[in-house]
């Protein structure tokens, strides 16, 4: 066993190179893990501004709305109003991958749209040009829904996208056009953009058609955006085990999917940070209770199958899933008893997104492999803390521009599927999210927007097996001589959700870590035990 | 099944629409001229989302750590102005990574709100957040102005701005702006000068930064670039030679007004014509003799172009991508008896149809150049779809048009996010030209032993 200095040193250790003040402010954002029988954990300050100059992990505003929350739905033009380049960098760089029903279906996801605006657009607005953008698109292509997606210039010089945006679906009248105002400086990271695009996928598309699916057991599954192709394994699971799907926001989706999504008798969440606040006013204006789901890791993916099961609370579903998980259970845990012999008692650590740190943890311990340290690119305290914290977060200024939707029940649409009294009978949760920080280990280290510093000393410090990140982490990791995972991309890989998932997994890290290449870093000339040349040998 | 099925001949044109766009903005070429100084931290003074966007496309591309700090915008720096954050950001930076320099460029955000970045570099100065001996140069590079050539023309310009010295020194070395290319390719450019004995201060300079050597120790400024300490003597020397006149000119340019110095602009010595332009452009520059290896290494390139000649000609041609870089293997193609039929770049290069028709001297008919507005890889796309093509040559995003169409593709440009070769083989002077028949001929080769019939399936070609 590796033995390591005290996480409260390490903590001090992370913040040295920093200028006085801004140590301070780290230090609110380094936690070390502690919590009780209650499960209550310390407080971690997230969701705050990553200090100029500081090398972070995060993106902007936009990169959250545009890129993840509506990136992966094949039918809506994505229309990015601005210079070209925020367009260019959202173009298929996410693997969001999708299956159209057939050859003639509509998918413009390998597509880039942009207004491409230039200096005389600055000066003298770039409204004419957007409305002439959003017009050849439907002229050239008759898309069934365009989204408009502001850049920061675009919200400088005042450019009003939602009123050309609601003029255009007028004059087309079979097409819906929405906006989102998205700009890259809102917030403090991606979040703010997701809120942005729920809000607006909510009040332009949720509800507009109010024609589910057929089927007994109809869930919705939010916050699922299949990369490398997630979405693709749990449709397969929920099929088998006789859910019907309604929706997914959003991998995989169509925008008729997301008109029809309030129709489910349940919503389940997967990453609570990017869609939560849809659940929550899917809720209230139309009665669809949600839980927190969490499909990646075989032990995980049985329990929110059991979760839905007891929700729906029929005997024949419930045998149905029982059975289900059976069968795949038993060849996980061959893989991973296989890949244990190689791969327990060796360590992670995870630093991305708003929810991933957190779920992949489960797929590490279930091949033996232990958790360091984690901590979210862009979550809020409710993602490590638990929703119970909700009623103590403090909104600051950065947050408290994001709109916050009024929402109220719809008098005719209104249907409460189940009440909160119910749920608690049939022993599920209501709106619940524990957070990541009950989960780890007393000790372990969580580390809010983690830095290119903070990494550095991390790993000369701990040395994990693995770290995983996300691309702009991977390559400075990896010349550590230490495997870098990425975990937005999956590095091309993947599926990893669900079942199959897990395999794919267990075996993707047994393979990292254990690859030859790591023992080659030496050139045979410089390993210590080389004897010294023989005098003869060496010219003078 | 199409990947890019929306696609047809018969679309109208376009005025304000850009669909699959065969550039991208300023700031990330600037990250990129910047990532060639030793010891510099590129840092954007914009919106989070810039920086990481372009850093993870440029390590996408390179495989590599890329390094870059932001000022981290937000709703209040928007309105108020960034002054604040970028001085902020300076002593963290300077505190933290020490850097030798820190290159800040400009981006839509700040320009649009009218950040002064010489009185806020200044001001840094004063308030002492600048350690002695460190540098911070800046360039203004708006995302809606040009594309990503403009960003690293403008940050290249840049440099000699803020560091170049003029002096009444004249030393007998040379200034070498190589343009956008590959840090294999400023490699190659060396070498190509150490064999004909002329000293050269080449900037940029991304060879030992972004291809660096895996040693188990990252290194967050790797040994490679060009250092300060040449940035600041280039006005010693006695001449400039600029390539590619998108990215390059500016530079050169700059350094004749600040510090006096002249040269000339000539195309990227890419293919068998630009180069043999650029190695008599340095004899006469340098007075010195072609040495004999240089020949010997155009004589192996002649020699594979006349041996392997059958499988080029007349082969219909569509290419994408950077002025410079289209106009020189434009040539090359030509001289090959390839035809270059559809060629677009979105970079607004006004001169460029101009170049185009300079290298093809009359040699394509009805050949299609376009670029600026709307000059992208969707109408390229339809073109094929009018009229198809042998092959395709551009960035990785081409892909999805040689899977819809069928047809060869060769990989050359920015950015190739699915291949490596690129950073470590160059693609300039007589070796590089070489690679890029072998990429071609394996490109055409591959495809004809994948689809001729079984009886005419050749085993020698």
């Amino acid at each position: 066993m590796k033995t390591y200095p005290a996480s409260e040193h390490v903590r001090d250790e992370l913040v040295k190179g920093y200028p006085a003040k801004v140590a301070k402010k780290r230090l609110a954002q380094i936690v070390v893990n502690k919590k009780d029988e209650t499960c209550e954990v310390p407080e971690i300050k997230a969701n705050t501004r990553t200090i100029p100059g500081i090398i972070s992990q995060r993106g902007c505003c936009y990169a959250g709305c545009k890129g993840v929350v509506l990136g992966p739905t094949r039918d809506i033009i994505n229309l990015v109003h601005g210079p070209i380049g925020c367009s260019f960098y959202a173009w298929l760089t996410r693997r969001n991958q999708t299956r159209p029903e057939g050859p003639e279906s509509e998918n413009y996801m390998t597509y880039c749209f942009s207004t491409d605006i230039k200096d005389e657009n600055i000066v003298f607005g770039g409204e004419k040009k957007l409305r002439k953008a959003i017009q050849e698109a439907y002229d050239l292509f008759h898309p069934k829904a365009i989204g408009v997606f502001a850049t920061c210039p675009v919200g400088l010089i005042g450019d009003d996208i939602h009123s050309v945006a609601k003029e255009m679906k007028e004059k087309f009248g079979d097409c819906n056009v929405f906006a989102f105002s998205c700009e890259g400086y809102k917030g403090v990271s991606q979040s703010a953009g997701h809120h942005i695009a729920n809000n607006q996928l909510f009040k332009h598309v949720i509800g507009l058609n109010d024609q589910p699916p057929e089927g007994k057991f109809k869930v919705t599954l939010l916050g699922e955006y299949n990369i490398g192709g997630d979405a693709f394994i749990l449709e397969e699971i929920f099929e088998k085990c006789g859910l019907t799907l309604v929706a997914t926001l959003s991998g995989n989706s169509t925008i008729g999917q997301f008109e029809r999504a309030h129709t489910a008798d349940l919503n389940c969440v997967m990453c609570h940070r990017s869609i939560n606040y849809i659940a929550d006013m899917i809720e209230k204006k139309y009665g669809v209770p949600w839980f927190k789901v969490n499909f990646i890791g075989a032990k995980a993916t049985a329990k929110s199958l059991r979760k839905i099961a007891d929700y729906f609370d029929d005997a024949g579903l419930k045998e149905k899933i029982e059975t289900y998980i059976a069968g795949e259970l038993a060849a996980v845990e061959k893989v991973a008893a296989d890949v244990r012999t190689r791969c327990e008692g060796k360590t992670a650590m995870l630093f991305v997104g708003g929810s991933r740190a957190h779920h992949y943890q489960e797929l590490f311990a279930e091949i033996g492999m232990k958790t360091l340290a984690a901590g979210y690119e862009f979550a809020h305290r409710d993602d490590y803390e638990g929703r119970n914290v909700l009623p103590k977060i403090k909104v600051d200024a950065d947050s408290r521009n994001i709109e916050e939707l009024d929402v109220e029940k719809d008098p005719q649409k209104f249907r409460l599927r189940a009440t909160p009294e119910q749920m608690e009978a049939r022993g599920v949760p209501h709106r619940d999210y524990e957070g990541m920080m009950p989960e780890m280990d007393n000790n372990t280290l969580v580390i809010d927007d983690i830095s290119e510093h903070e990494t550095e000393e991390l790993l000369r410090i701990y040395k994990p097996d693995i770290f995983c990140a996300g691309i702009k982490e991977k390559y400075g990791i990896q010349k550590n001589g230490i495997p870098c995972k990425q975990l937005h991309s999956y590095d091309y890989g993947g599926p990893y959700a669900g079942f199959k998932g897990a395999i794919n997994f267990y075996l993707e890290i047994d393979r990292m870590v254990n690859a030859s290449v790591w023992k080659m870093l030496n050139p045979p000339w410089r390993k210590k035990d080389m004897p010294e040349l023989e005098a003869d040998y060496v010219k003078t | 099944m199409a990947l890019l099925r929306h696609t047809k001949a018969d679309m109208p044109e376009r005025e304000a629409l850009t669909i699959n766009p065969a550039k991208t903005c300023q700031p990330i070429g600037a990250m990129y001229a910047a990532l060639g100084i030793r010891g510099c931290l590129p840092h954007s003074h914009g919106s989070q989302g810039c920086c990481s966007y372009h850093r993870s496309t440029l390590t996408r591309h390179y495989k590599e750590p890329v390094m870059a700090s932001t000022s981290s915008f937000t709703e209040g720096s928007a309105v108020f102005g960034g002054q604040s954050n970028l001085l902020q950001a300076i002593e963290t930076i300077f505190t933290t990574y020490d850097p030798e320099i820190i290159a800040v460029h400009t981006t839509c955000l700040s320009e649009t709100i009218g950040d002064d970045l010489v009185q806020i570099i200044g001001k840094a100065r004063e308030e002492g957040k600048i350690p002695k001996g460190k540098r911070v140069i800046h360039a203004n590079t708006p995302s809606y102005v040009g594309s990503h050539v403009t960003g690293f023309s403008n940050m290249v310009r840049g440099m000699v701005k803020c560091l170049s010295e003029p002096s009444d020194i004249r030393l007998r070395r040379i200034n070498l702006i190589p343009g956008w290319v590959e840090p294999a390719d400023m490699r190659e450019l060396k070498r190509i000068l150490d064999i004909m004995k002329i000293d050269a201060t080449v900037f940029p300079d991304t060879s030992g930064i972004l291809d660096t050597p895996q040693t188990g120790k990252f290194e967050m400024f790797p040994e490679g670039g060009v250092s300060v300490e040449q940035l600041v003597k280039t006005g010693t020397n006695c001449h400039t030679l600029a390539l590619g006149p998108t990215a390059s000119d500016l530079g050169r340019k700059e350094l004749e007004l600040k510090c006096g110095i002249p040269g000339e602009t000539i195309e990227l010595p890419i293919g068998l014509a630009a180069t043999d332009a650029f190695i008599e452009t340095l004899r006469k520059i340098g007075m010195v003799e072609i040495p004999k290896t240089i020949e010997e290494e155009r004589g192996r390139l002649v020699d594979v172009m006349s041996d392997m000649h059958q499988y080029f000609y007349q082969k219909r041609v569509a290419l994408w991508g950077d002025p410079d870089q289209l106009v020189s293997l434009t040539g090359f193609l030509c001289d090959l008896d390839m035809k270059p039929v559809y060629i677009v770049t979105d970079t607004p290069d006004p001169g460029f149809e101009e170049r185009i028709a300079k290298v093809m001297n009359g040699r394509v008919s009805g050949a299609k150049v376009r670029q600026g507005q709307c000059a992208d890889m969707f109408l390229l796309h339809k073109w094929i779809k009018e009229e198809p093509v042998d092959l395709i040559i551009g960035n990785t995003y081409g892909k999805y048009i040689a899977r819809d169409e069928n047809v060869p593709f060769v990989r050359y440009g920015f950015p190739i996010l699915d291949r490596i070769g690129h950073s470590y083989f160059p693609s300039v002077g007589y070796t590089g030209g070489l690679r890029l028949l072998e990429k071609i001929l394996d490109a055409i080769l591959d495809n004809k032993d994948r689809t001729s019939l079984e009886e005419s399936f050749e085993l020698v070609m």
